[in-house]
């Protein structure tokens, strides 16, 4: 670690690692703060916050967001519990069997989700049908099907969690709260549950954020029910605006703001938890003086602070700022630069067709006697024929006043010298 | 408090598949006794324990607790509680939780727990300690509030596995004294499992004594220690010097043994083998330390022992002198020190004498692991 040529490269190597994974993030984030009507960051022309207006506009992603969200509830309930079922099977069963049971409740993490997608609607429609029931029966319903769909591998995830924690606890718990006269029930709730619960917290997140993201089972399932995810990628295909941007940005606010304040919580009670074993009263370590010292050692805090200060920041210029002028100025410039480069484009165009003229005239002289009529808004003057009719070709010594001089031979000495 | 109920083992088996983790035992416990299974561990007496407390069921036989027969019957509906080895006190849940779970669950208010809670932790010598975490107290500590949950929820037996064995020297002598005080003030019966002879001996009314599944003896303490079955109860409970060899002769309660290593030496029968033993069987005959004595060197006899110092040490409050024994066993001879001089002795034969009557003989079995 002390040479400098490994320490450098460890940095150069992190730097690289984290502009890999968050380089899109931030410029994504940025677009949606850029005024141009298609994403992107550069060129930089107007702060505006027209995208998050224009989301908050947009009928269909917002219903796509609703949908999402009753699929991920509804995938959270069905998944947790069948995790936790999961869970507490695989440490209950036979050990023989243990080993199988786990090869068979994991495999629909394995088995793509296409697959599952299909299977699901397949599988559901058959049961409609033999249950003699239509086309707009629950069973068929695009809302059930995408939370059947989904719960099927998320489930296994949840389990996984579930299971990590499960194995920390301790049977005998149980045990003793059915002597001191539980009811399975009451164990089950008043002891097994409680001790689950930050395991049963995770899985939810876990199992919310797989729904909210999953995009090739619920191609399948949706119906009627078409979730963010299927309607981000239904308008992608017309082209994608920076409103789309803005939706990310604030999914991207919203978790990194979560995981901060998670972090900042669990060091909390680390914290807390340290200073009651040492001794001191509750009131001592939570009371507000305290607070600055709860900060010392806990970066998550303080980037949780940041962050929030930043996001007042940035909810606040927004209230406030308007960049009507600012786009106003941009589009005014835009038209100015259009025009300068229509008039370029134009000129462009003539100077190629006089060209072109010029080049035909030169062609058809051996064959037609008569000057091509200077059909040209400019009177040939550019045309290389007439430059050299007017200077090369007339001998200087000719001092007949041709006068085809614009100025009508003023300066010519000839002139002066009459005049006398 | 409630009062102490009998229990009852009647032809008690347990198998797990092929393994007889107990073997028909038949025990009778009288309501508000102590009483203790002393056993090496896997000899099957944490398994007597869940039958009783309703965790496993029998494979043959029954249990009756104040009479009654709990087959069928679930652990929350035994008026049982059981203190686990590990304690199992709840983690997530303050002191004062932990001890009024059993009144939690019937529905008591908060206000009449707390009430009830106080009064108990007055009892365990831990007032004002309610409000904390298990992970706030010590071993000692949690001990104490592991009895108060399980008193509080007003068993008539109480069953204790192994509680002391994660507490160190001091505190379990402690605690000893103070199960004791409890046990007796509240009056309920205590079944208490074991593999710490010391623990037994003090606390206990009655022992059980098991081997592999078997119960080897039933008894009280002098008499277990004293007067012991078999071979295994003479050579687990406490320290024991073993001479075998074959009975020569018998006399009513006593016999001529007539040792591999050590001539022929006399003894008393154990009274549970009185009238069993025969001339010519394979026998084993017990002293312990202290009750060997040293003799004039070269003594003959029918109770004395000649044989090789190999080691001696000194332990406080005895001398202890080793010599070589049968079977690879040391004889061990503990002199008490009340201030006589004590030469060193390795190397030299040294002659030993007993009293008859504190020599027993029992026939030839297996004896404990040390």
């Amino acid at each position: 670690m002390n040479n400098p040529v490994i320490r450098i490269s460890i940095w150069v190597y992190l730097a690289i690692f984290f502009a890999y994974l968050l380089g899109p993030l931030v410029i994504m984030s940025i677009t949606a703060f850029n005024s141009p009507s298609f994403p992107r960051a550069t060129p930089w022309e107007c702060l505006t916050f027209e995208w998050f207006s224009a989301l908050f506009r947009d009928e269909r992603i917002l219903n796509g967001i609703k949908n999402s969200i009753l699929v991920g509830i509804g995938t959270i309930i069905l998944s947790v519990s069948m995790g936790l079922a999961g869970a507490l099977m695989l440490t209950q069963i036979w050990p023989k069997l243990r080993a199988t049971y786990y090869t068979v409740i994991i495999a629909p993490i394995l088995i793509p989700g296409v697959v599952l997608g299909i299977s699901t609607l397949v599988f559901w429609d058959r049961i409609n049908r033999m249950l003699g029931l239509g086309a707009d029966s629950v069973l068929s319903n695009g809302l059930f099907l995408t939370i059947i769909g989904q719960s099927t591998f998320i489930a296994s995830y949840c389990m996984l969690v579930l299971v990590a924690r499960l194995q920390r606890y301790d049977l005998a718990l149980t045990e003793a709260a059915l002597d001191l006269g539980a009811t399975h029930a009451q164990a089950f709730r008043k002891i097994l549950l409680p001790f689950m619960r930050p395991a049963i917290a995770s899985a939810a997140v876990l199992a919310f954020l797989a729904s909210f993201e999953n995009y090739n089972t619920t191609t399948f399932t949706f119906g009627e029910y078409p979730t963010l995810t299927i309607e981000l990628a239904q308008k992608v295909r017309y082209g994608i605006t920076p409103a789309i941007s803005a939706l990310a940005f604030m999914i991207v606010v919203l978790t990194v703001f979560a995981a901060l304040f998670n972090e900042a919580n669990i060091k909390r009670k680390e914290v807390l938890a340290k200073a009651r074993r040492d001794g001191a009263t509750v009131g001592e370590v939570s009371g507000g003086v305290k607070l600055p010292g709860f900060f010392t050692g806990n970066a998550a805090a303080v980037a949780l602070v940041v962050f929030a200060i930043a996001t007042i920041a940035v909810v606040g210029t927004a209230t406030v700022y308007n960049p009507k002028q600012c786009i106003a100025n941009v589009q005014e410039q835009k038209r100015l630069e259009t025009e300068r480069r229509i008039q370029e484009l134009r000129e462009q165009r003539k100077r190629d067709a006089e060209a072109k003229a010029a080049k035909d005239a030169a062609e058809g002289a051996t064959t037609t006697a008569p000057r091509p009529s200077n059909d040209s808004g400019f009177g040939g003057v550019f045309a290389p024929g007439t430059l050299q009719g007017d200077d090369e070709t007339a001998p200087p010594e000719d001092q007949e006043p041709s006068d085809n001089s614009g100025f009508g031979g003023v300066f010519d000495p000839t002139n002066i010298g009459g005049g006398d | 408090m409630s009062a102490g109920v009998g229990v009852d083992l009647e032809n008690l088996w347990i198998r797990f598949g092929d393994f007889v983790a107990v073997r028909d035992a038949n025990v009778h416990i009288k309501g508000g006794d102590f009483f203790s299974f002393l056993g090496p561990s896997g000899c099957g007496k944490t398994t007597i324990l869940r039958a009783v407390s309703g965790f496993l069921e029998p494979s043959e036989g029954n249990v009756l607790i104040g009479g009654n027969n709990m087959k069928g019957i679930g652990p929350n509906k035994r008026p049982t509680a059981l203190i686990f080895q590990n304690l199992a006190l709840f983690p997530l849940m303050k002191v004062w939780e932990n001890i009024t779970f059993s009144m939690e669950i019937k529905g008591a208010s908060a206000k009449e727990r707390r009430k009830r809670a106080d009064e108990l932790l007055d009892m365990i010598a831990l007032p004002g300690q309610g409000d904390k975490l298990p992970s706030e107290l010590s071993g000692g500590q949690r001990q104490r509030v592991a009895i108060a949950r399980a008193l509080c929820a007003e068993p008539h037996v109480l069953l204790l596995d192994e509680p002391l064995s994660a507490l160190d020297l001091k505190l379990r002598q402690h605690m000893r004294t103070e199960l004791r005080e409890i046990q007796q003030r509240v009056g309920i019966t205590f079944i208490y499992i074991t593999h710490d002879q010391g623990e037994a001996l003090t606390m206990s009314d009655d022992i059980a004594v098991m081997r592999a599944g078997v119960i080897d003896q039933i008894g009280d303490g002098k008499t277990i220690y004293n007067d012991p079955a078999t071979a295994f109860a003479a050579s687990f409970v406490g320290e024991n010097n073993v001479f075998r060899g074959k009975v020569l002769e018998v006399n009513g309660n006593e016999a001529l043994i007539r040792t591999n290593r050590s001539g022929d030496l006399r003894s008393r029968i154990s009274t549970a083998n009185i009238g069993k033993m025969k001339v010519g069987d394979d026998a084993m005959m017990f002293i312990r330390p202290e009750a060997l004595d040293l003799a004039p060197t070269g003594t003959k006899g029918e109770n004395f022992v000649t044989a090789q110092v190999t080691h001696e040490e000194f332990e406080g409050n005895s001398f202890n002198i080793f010599m070589e024994g049968d079977g690879g066993k040391e004889i061990k001879v503990a002199i008490p020190n009340v201030g006589q001089s004590f030469d060193d002795h390795t190397g030299q034969a040294m002659t030993l004498e007993y009293e008859v009557d504190n020599a027993v003989v029992v026939p030839a079995g297996e004896l404990a692991a040390e």
